[in-house]
């Protein structure tokens, strides 16, 4: 592929109730719970986009991942994406509207692709993102819902084919099986579909060093990388990261330039 | 003033956030035909399909307060679909033409690469303009996009984007610039670029 496309690096932040819900290193930050106080530290890091996951279960639920939206896009100068039980048309057009750039279906999309489709019509495939979580079976990936615990019996290389069909922009690809294990990304998984769409693919779930990061984008045709828990708690800095990718040849956007 | 032109499309919240940041005291995000005529600098956002966009904006009849901004000298900056909107019409919609401000045709990206453009890619000025100075050359900006303008004059060509081929980033004349990327996603870089465009028309 003849490209001068960087690759990019993702934190992601699990808020509840408009607050981070796992700890952070950031000392310094008045107030840790904060995500747009977060997001900005990682925006000045050099992060090149952060995904916000919205695991807020009360009945205020849609008031609050609409105000965060908006909240970040006020003092965020990166891209943004909103996941996390987003199930109608309405919500996501809700979210776009307060300025996230993106938004994830998993569960909602697995009920209904159509979804992702009269989400690019209103906003651009690019604004729908499909997030599929998967997990090794019988030589293949299958695709699981609710975080892993209900099974689809879906193909996750074919369902992702599916879900750029159906009009997603964007894969963000979950390996359940390495999530919070550290044990590396998924490589087999996310070469197998990256090589089956044209879109870009974010690769989630395993990150637990730079090197991880560095093989990820040495051996498979993903964009991204996504982790959550190194970046928080500092164990992996995301300008750190850029450097060490950038020494092995990988091509970032170097953070001197976010500074 | 600095008019944001709100027809419904683009991510307007972000836009105007950015444009205080980069040191713009008064920004509207505004379809009143009055403002538009009375800013200092028009901004026209997009996104989506280049069909709904151009339909939306002649159906709020700001086409032609547009057209008229531009025939008055007012500076206008098109942003993703917005700029390309600036041209005459585009292989994703054929049947629904553009402002026709610059001269060419937008086509889909093409060769052997992931479609949308979606990341941090090296921007290439090929001829200078006072909204891009300052700006390094091959710094990063954000893009997403799947089609892209090409200019009938090659004058008009003021960066260059490597995406499976030379994809115009920012192509325009004098007052009126179109940015391919996203100035307002763009980091520090991004900002940089709009502060020259605020300093340059709205001081």
């Amino acid at each position: 592929m003849s490209t001068m496309l960087s690759k990019r690096v993702i934190p992601c932040l699990d808020v509840q109730d408009g607050r981070v819900v796992k700890g952070t290193r950031f000392v310094d930050v008045r107030d840790a719970g904060d995500p747009v106080a977060l997001a900005s530290r990682y925006d000045r890091e050099g992060a090149d986009e952060v995904v916000f996951l919205d695991i807020t279960a009360s009945i205020e639920r849609r008031r609050t991942v609409v105000d965060l939206a908006r909240r970040v896009a006020e003092s965020l100068s990166i891209p943004f994406c909103v996941g996390g039980g987003i199930g109608s048309v309405d919500l996501a057009a809700a979210i776009l509207r307060a300025g996230a750039d993106k938004v994830a279906l998993n569960t909602a999309a697995v009920r209904r692709p159509a979804l992702l489709g009269e989400i690019a019509a209103r906003a651009g495939s690019q604004a729908a993102v499909l997030a599929i979580d998967a997990t090794k079976r019988n030589g293949g990936y299958e695709v699981v819902v609710e975080g892993g615990r209900i099974s689809t019996g879906l193909d996750a290389i074919e369902w992702a084919r599916r879900g750029v069909a159906a009009g997603a922009g964007e894969i963000l690809l979950t390996s359940i099986d390495r999530d919070g294990t550290r044990d590396g990304f998924d490589l087999e998984l996310t070469a197998r579909v990256a090589d089956a769409v044209r879109v870009p693919v974010i690769a989630s779930g395993g990150a637990g060093s730079a090197s991880d990061f560095v093989e990820l984008f040495t051996t498979t045709g993903s964009d991204a990388g996504l982790a959550a828990s190194i970046f928080h708690s500092g164990e992996v800095v995301v300008s750190d990261l850029k450097r060490a990718l950038a020494g092995r040849g990988v091509r970032v956007r170097p953070s001197a330039e976010a500074a | 003033m600095i008019a944001i032109v709100d027809y419904g499309v683009g991510n307007l919240a972000s836009l105007e956030a950015a444009l205080h940041r980069a040191g713009a005291e008064d920004v509207r995000v505004t379809r009143s035909h009055v403002d538009i005529l009375a800013a200092k600098a028009v901004v026209l956002p997009g996104v989506g399909r280049f069909g709904h966009c151009a339909g939306e904006l002649r159906r709020l009849g700001l086409d032609v307060m547009v057209r008229v901004a531009h025939d008055r000298g007012i500076p206008l900056l098109g942003l993703c679909v917005g700029m390309q909107l600036l041209f005459n019409e585009s292989e994703e919609d054929p049947g629904t033409p553009g402002l026709g401000l610059c001269r060419g045709r937008v086509r889909r990206l093409r060769g052997d690469v992931r479609v949308p453009h979606t990341g941090w890619n090296q921007v290439r000025i090929v001829r200078p303009h006072p909204w891009l100075a300052g700006v390094p050359d091959e710094a990063y900006f954000y893009f997403v996009h799947s089609y892209a303008v090409e200019p009938v004059d090659d004058g008009a060509i003021v960066a260059t984007v490597d995406h499976g081929g030379a994809v115009i980033a920012a192509a325009g004349s004098g007052g009126t610039l179109g940015l391919q990327f996203h100035p307002e996603k763009s980091g520090a870089m991004g900002t940089s670029v709009l502060r020259s465009f605020v300093r340059a028309t709205a001081a």
